[in-house]
């Protein structure tokens, strides 16, 4: 069973959604971020979602964009990325830890060897921003060859065809996006998901999960009762990463919005 | 999608899962207005009367006299706009009103294209937001008042090197929010599926037609046809016309800027590799870990580090090929032919006369060159008086 399907059974037995933070590995420095690793963890985080930083991250806005821009300053590269989750991954055998990236990156790592290094360092999935169900073929061949889960988007208005590829191809959980537009929490998620989350569960989908727009517990009452598996928050977290005790309060409020 | 994504194996459809159903409607409008007469009235009407088709073909009466070649010029910069830019974004822009949507945004390097669509926007009544890098605008001030005097809001992008690619993903940030009422009207063969397959078919009228003047004053094809290369378009535009002449050279001209041996140039089919910039998978500049290098080039329209996934399949294919010129290469040849014809080109369509005035010196017997001449040099004289 995987780090996923272990995590979801456990929160369901125990009537929760799964709260999952996001940061950028290498924000603000390599170190840094395994501080802030640290502090998702503690504070009752159910998984991690880990941004791989790229010069030019057209899904994200100004504040992981600056995220990235201060990782890659600091000398955060891909091999870097691997070598972080690896330190992770010592000391959390068993939260699962995704990867939220870039296409180029894994390109000019070689895909093969991209998957088989993100599998070695203890990745268990790959969502890759670029890259929608039409080009996914490669990319999800290579991730089940190694045994990582390919994580594929489904926008609130996705036409039936493009959910069944989805459904098809993803694995993990399925990224439910709250809105459409680039990555941030002061526009907030619309959460009229009622219908998508629907056709996703009749479809037999990975547990859906949503992000963009995420940054308050009523947000995330609102996304499990109108029946999503979990949510995920990255702009709201990435805003307080200088500070130690705001993430602590803010994820622990998240988390305490997934109990019943 | 119903075309095509691919031109050999480089092009597809990189773009976040919420964008592809707008690329999709896109194709199905440039599908069925590709077949409707009213539609293709309606744009060579606009082409005709409005933009100024056909542009010239000239034949250059002193640059390269000295030579045993013979240069010939076809007069893009004469079109409405001062660039090829016009063709393609009048059928965008009819596309968009066919679609029902009320916006335009864009990007713009040089901001010829952003002047282009800002015309259009004008024109057809749709609100217009021009994405421009803050270095661009600062090289391009005569552009960025001519789009405001248009009626278009100019927003700056300050993000990496403030040029190009940085407008580019500032325009694609917007579309993924606004693609209801909004149309993406991107400026060159680059980005996803569709844009390079229509911004070809809309630039193909400078191919067809200057194939057409060639062949009626000339009585023959030309031996070459060179253009600059920077996303791609003006270059795809001629040479559509000749790809299937295989005896006609075609030579894409990239930005060489401080020099190949250098970080600093644009040439992205000289010294990238293949990868995924923009929604396409393409030659890119880039870092071994896969990060998109800042391009340079005097001239912003070159100033890119990707390239239209065409050019990377006619690279392959070795049906084209490409060289460098650097930054004091195109100033002095834009000097020569000011000083030659009465002509000034824009820097961008300056290296491409400057490869061929050094192919003309190199040539030991008769050869006909047909140069696209992209646009016109009003928008440089600021870069051209501070170099001199």
């Amino acid at each position: 069973m995987s780090r996923y399907d272990s995590m979801f059974e456990v929160l369901a037995e125990r009537g929760e959604g799964a709260f999952i933070p996001f940061t950028v590995l290498g924000d603000p420095d390599p170190d840094g971020s395994l501080d802030v690793i640290g502090w998702l963890v503690e504070s009752g985080a159910d998984a991690l979602e880990l941004g791989v930083p790229f010069s030019d991250p057209v899904a994200d806005g100004p504040v992981i964009q600056a995220a990235s821009s201060r990782a890659l300053a600091a000398g955060t590269t891909p091999r870097v990325c691997l070598d972080l989750v690896d330190q992770v991954r010592r000391t959390n055998p068993d939260i699962p830890i995704g990867l939220l990236m870039y296409a180029n990156p894994v390109l000019a790592h070689g895909m093969d060897a991209f998957y088989a290094d993100a599998a070695e360092a203890g990745v268990d999935s790959v969502l890759i921003a670029d890259v929608p169900v039409a080009e996914v073929a490669p990319f999800a061949e290579a991730a089940n060859r190694h045994g990582v889960e390919p994580v594929l988007i489904a926008p609130i208005d996705a036409a039936d065809r493009t959910l069944r590829e989805v459904v098809a191809w993803g694995k993990g959980y399925t990224y439910v996006l709250g809105r459409a537009g680039v990555t941030g929490d002061a526009n907030r998620a619309s959460l009229a998901h009622d219908a998508l989350l629907g056709r996703l569960h009749a479809l037999g989908a990975p547990p859906p999960v949503v992000g963009f727009g995420i940054g308050s517990p009523d947000q995330v009452r609102q996304a499990l009762r109108a029946g999503a598996a979990g949510v995920i928050a990255g702009t709201a977290i990435v805003r307080r990463i200088s500070d130690h005790h705001e993430v602590v309060e803010f994820v622990t409020s998240m988390k305490a919005a997934t109990r019943p | 999608m119903k075309l095509s994504t691919r031109f050999g194996e480089y092009g597809g459809v990189f773009v976040p899962e919420i964008l592809v159903p707008a690329l999709e409607q896109l194709e199905t409008a440039f599908v069925e207005a590709q077949n409707d007469s009213h539609f293709r009235s309606e744009l060579d009407d606009l082409l005709a009367t409005y933009a100024g088709r056909p542009t010239p073909l000239y034949r250059c009466r002193n640059l390269g006299a000295e030579t045993s070649a013979t240069m010939w010029l076809k007069r893009e910069d004469l079109l409405h706009g001062g660039a090829h830019k016009t063709n393609q974004v009048l059928a965008q822009a009819l596309l968009a009103k066919r679609l029902g949507k009320t916006r335009l945004i864009a990007e713009t390097g040089a901001g010829q294209h952003g002047v282009a669509t800002a015309m259009a926007g004008a024109l057809l009544g749709l609100e217009t937001v021009i994405y421009m890098g803050s270095k661009d605008i600062e090289r391009q001030q005569p552009n960025v008042f001519r789009m405001e005097l248009l009626g278009a809001k100019v927003e700056t992008v300050d993000a990496g090197a403030a040029t190009l690619k940085e407008a580019i993903n500032a325009a694609m940030r917007d579309w993924a929010a606004s693609y209801p009422t909004t149309h993406y009207l991107l400026g060159t063969v680059a980005g996803p599926h569709p844009f390079p397959t229509i911004v070809r078919e809309f630039q193909s009228v400078i191919g067809t037609e200057a194939r057409a003047q060639f062949v009626d004053a000339v009585g023959a094809l030309p031996d070459v046809v060179l253009a600059c290369v920077g996303g791609g378009s003006n270059a795809i535009g001629v040479w559509s016309a000749f790809l299937d002449d295989e005896q006609v050279q075609l030579v894409g001209v990239e930005a060489a800027g401080h020099g190949l041996h250098t970080e600093h140039h644009g040439a992205t089919l000289e010294r990238g590799r293949p990868g995924v910039l923009h929604g396409a998978y393409t030659y890119v500049l880039q870092d071994d870990e896969g990060q998109i290098a800042e391009a340079h080039s005097v001239s912003a329209g070159l100033d890119y580090p990707g390239v239209g996934p065409e050019h990377a399949y006619l690279l392959e294919s070795g049906r084209a090929s490409y060289v460098g010129v650097d930054d004091q290469a195109a100033l002095a040849a834009a000097e020569a032919l000011a000083q030659a014809e009465g002509i000034i080109p824009a820097l961008e369509s300056a290296h491409a006369v400057a490869h061929a005035l050094e192919l003309a010196r190199a040539c030991t017997e008769p050869r006909t060159m047909l140069i696209n001449l992209s646009g016109r040099g009003d928008k440089d004289l600021e870069t051209m008086m501070r170099h001199r």
